[in-house]
């Protein structure tokens, strides 16, 4: 095979790889979207302060340990002990569910009946609070995750490529541990709606809100729990973002790369979000590898949004999306 | 018991359809007027024009542009801080390559280029609508931002990539550059304001301002009755980034004097603005300003609490200045979803029947 066509073979299954990062945070958005039609600018900075938590409990950190030693004049950082990954886990997907219980709480029951306009912009004020308790709690320095997950370069496909094309694919093994968690999530994230009861109860809510409350289905339940596996998407991304570019700020950036993948996908799609995901990681990834020298490189924050524009032109409710019936 | 309409007739078509209809209203908007012409810039010092002045203006205007848009039109945008870069650079554009012509004249111009971009991204709102339409004006802010850092023309060719507004003046006073006096920047601002304000105020109540109404209370139905959903919509753009592109320009011109694209009108600025109509009131002149205001003012507020009262450490004040602004934005949302505007109407309601409950 000829060089350039070899690049952009290795670039596509890069993007392919990217794509389902992209799709895990889309997930989020849309099971939010389906179950309360809110649309929730949160979710990336509830990846971040899901990954914060994560290494905080790990690392034993004092929560808040900043303004306690500038209130008292203390000087406290760290428990001193370093609890195990999967324990620590637990404990933050336990911190996302009561986040999740409080959001409910506080903010959204309140919000029931208001335009989706309103719904948003609090969501981005929920941004907003939770970037200043991360950061509060945390503290906001770059910090390394590290739960176990093979990094680095997969030796076995460099090598297999190398024999059979003469040039070895960098493919990285966390991409690759990202894809199939990516897979058993959205694998088991269909089981549970489609043959438990909350599943059921979820669908129903999705579908119409009054009719299923009047079958007795509780709507505070479920958009707790719709909130919470959310929550747990949100830390799962979260896992793995921080685990390939260190937990920063940045990570809740993702949310803005999440979104044309959802005006591909359309909104409400749970496989529109992750054929979206797959289409705008490759495509942002040949576009830069093949016109991007050409007109300054860097393309990769716009195309996305570029792409998603034509298809939205040619399909406005996206590939998967409901098809929007209006009558006056 | 003064705030009334009772025993205030009018006599005249013109008189009843006055912006203030009733006489205080009227009083409290010229002495405004007159303070702020006259007393304001007598008194300002650097710190008041360049913390809270001049910002406030500026976001203003933007934020009336913002809300032409969203408030009026029912078309939400997060394109705000792609279209003010369009108009800050191509006031520098025309600053820099027309020096003799008035800078006024630029700022102006800057708006008009402003508004054919917008009206180029305003058109996909006739295919898509909602939620999809306001990721789809992330488009524009992305691509824009890109733009202005990769095409060494917006720039001309400068090698920090940076923007810097070279010294104009008016009547010969500089209102640009580095010896600009705080009271000219504030002038100038004030000038674009009370002239923007106006043609805003005229517009959403005239023939224009009641079919960007109609459309955004139901298209198809707007559409029935006989509106133009074309015109409607895309003369909205127009006017929204008329307005947005003049607030760049006097954000990059007369406030900042120096701008790098994406620190200065990044996707926090397109939030930043949205917030203010939010929170001000959507569909509301009035609202603009007091949303602008509060956002504008509320950080320093909290600088001067925190950090200079309490002496804690900048980072934490500004982390708590995000969660104040966050539970600020959400508490808002709550009780009063139609924004500072309602909570005005609501008490001028009160006012009128002051002293009696009903």
């Amino acid at each position: 095979m000829p060089e350039q066509l070899l690049f952009a073979a290795e670039v596509t299954l890069n993007g392919l790889m990217a794509g389902v990062l992209y799709a895990l945070v889309a997930l989020g958005f849309v099971l939010i979207y389906k179950a309360s039609g809110i649309f929730n600018y949160a979710q990336g900075v509830m990846a971040l302060f899901a990954a914060l938590t994560l290494v905080g409990i790990m690392e034993g950190q004092v929560p808040f340990a900043h303004l306690i030693n500038i209130t008292f004049g203390t000087e406290i950082h760290h428990f001193g002990w370093h609890v195990p990954a999967f324990l620590a886990i637990v404990l933050t997907v336990g911190v996302m569910v009561v986040f999740a219980w409080c959001v409910n709480h506080f903010v959204m029951r309140h919000l029931i009946n208001q335009e989706p306009i309103i719904l948003f912009m609090a969501t981005i004020g929920l941004a907003y609070f939770l970037e200043g308790v991360g950061d509060l709690m945390w503290g906001s320095d770059i910090k390394r995750l590290d739960v176990g997950l093979p990094q680095g370069i997969n030796e076995v496909i460099d090598q297999v490529t190398f024999d059979a094309f003469g040039y070895g694919f960098f493919i990285d093994n966390l991409d690759m541990v990202a894809t199939v968690i990516a897979v058993i999530l959205v694998a088991g994230l269909v089981i549970f709606s489609q043959y438990t009861k909350q599943g059921r109860a979820l669908r129903a809510v999705a579908d119409d809100h009054q009719a299923a409350l009047s079958v007795g289905i509780s709507l505070n339940y479920i958009w707790v729990l719709v909130w919470s596996i959310a929550g747990f998407v949100a830390l799962v991304a979260g896992i793995m973002w921080g685990a390939k570019s260190g937990v920063q700020f940045s990570l809740s950036l993702i949310a803005l790369k999440a979104l044309p993948v959802l005006l591909i996908g359309g909104f409400t799609s749970i496989p529109g979000a992750i054929i979206g995901g797959l289409i705008i990681g490759v495509g942002e990834k040949l576009f830069e590898f093949a016109i991007g020298p050409m007109i300054g490189g860097a393309t990769e924050n716009w195309f996305a949004y570029v792409l998603a524009l034509i298809f939205l032109v040619i399909r406005p409710q996206g590939l998967f999306g409901e098809k929007i019936i209006e009558r006056v | 018991m003064i705030y009334r309409e009772a025993g205030d007739f009018k006599t005249t078509y013109r008189a009843d359809a006055q912006t203030f209809p009733i006489k205080l209203d009227r009083v409290g908007y010229y002495g405004l007027l007159l303070v702020a012409i006259f007393v304001i810039p007598f008194v300002i010092n650097d710190y008041w024009a360049n913390a809270i002045l001049v910002p406030f203006l500026i976001y203003g205007i933007a934020a009336i542009g913002l809300n032409i848009l969203t408030g009026y039109c029912g078309q939400v945008s997060l394109g705000t801080g792609g279209f003010m870069a369009v108009g800050a650079y191509a006031c520098y554009k025309l600053m820099t390559s027309f020096p003799d012509v008035s800078i006024l004249v630029h700022v102006i111009l800057a708006g008009v280029v402003t508004a054919g971009v917008g009206v180029l991204f305003g058109l996909p709102s006739l295919r898509i609508k909602g939620f999809y339409l306001a990721v789809a004006t992330l488009a524009a802010q992305f691509f824009l931002v890109w733009l202005f850092n990769k095409v060494p023309w917006f720039y001309n060719y400068s090698a920090s990539g940076m923007i810097n507004s070279p010294e104009r003046t008016v009547f010969g006073y500089a209102v640009t550059g580095p010896n600009a006096s705080a009271a000219a920047q504030y002038l100038v601002c004030l000038f674009f304001v009370i002239l923007l304000a106006l043609v805003a105020r005229n517009l959403t109540r005239g023939a224009f301002g009641r079919k960007w109404m109609a459309i955004r209370d139901m298209d198809i139905a707007a559409e029935i009755i006989g509106v133009n959903p074309l015109k409607a919509k895309l003369s909205a753009f127009a006017v929204s980034s008329f307005f947005i592109g003049v607030a760049g320009a006097l954000f990059f011109a007369v406030y900042l004097g120096a701008v790098e694209v994406g620190e200065a009108f990044g996707i926090t600025k397109s939030f930043l603005v949205l917030f203010m109509v939010i929170i001000g009131g959507l569909g509301s002149i009035f609202g603009s300003f007091a949303g602008a205001a509060f956002l504008v003012v509320l950080p320093v507020v909290l600088k001067v609490i925190g950090a200079d009262w309490l002496g804690w450490p900048d980072d934490v004040v500004a982390h708590l200045q995000l969660i104040i602004v966050g539970a600020l934005i959400m508490g808002f949302l709550i009780m009063e979803p139609h924004g500072l505007a309602q909570l005005w109407r609501l008490t001028k309601e009160k006012l009128r029947l002051w002293p009696f409950p009903h």
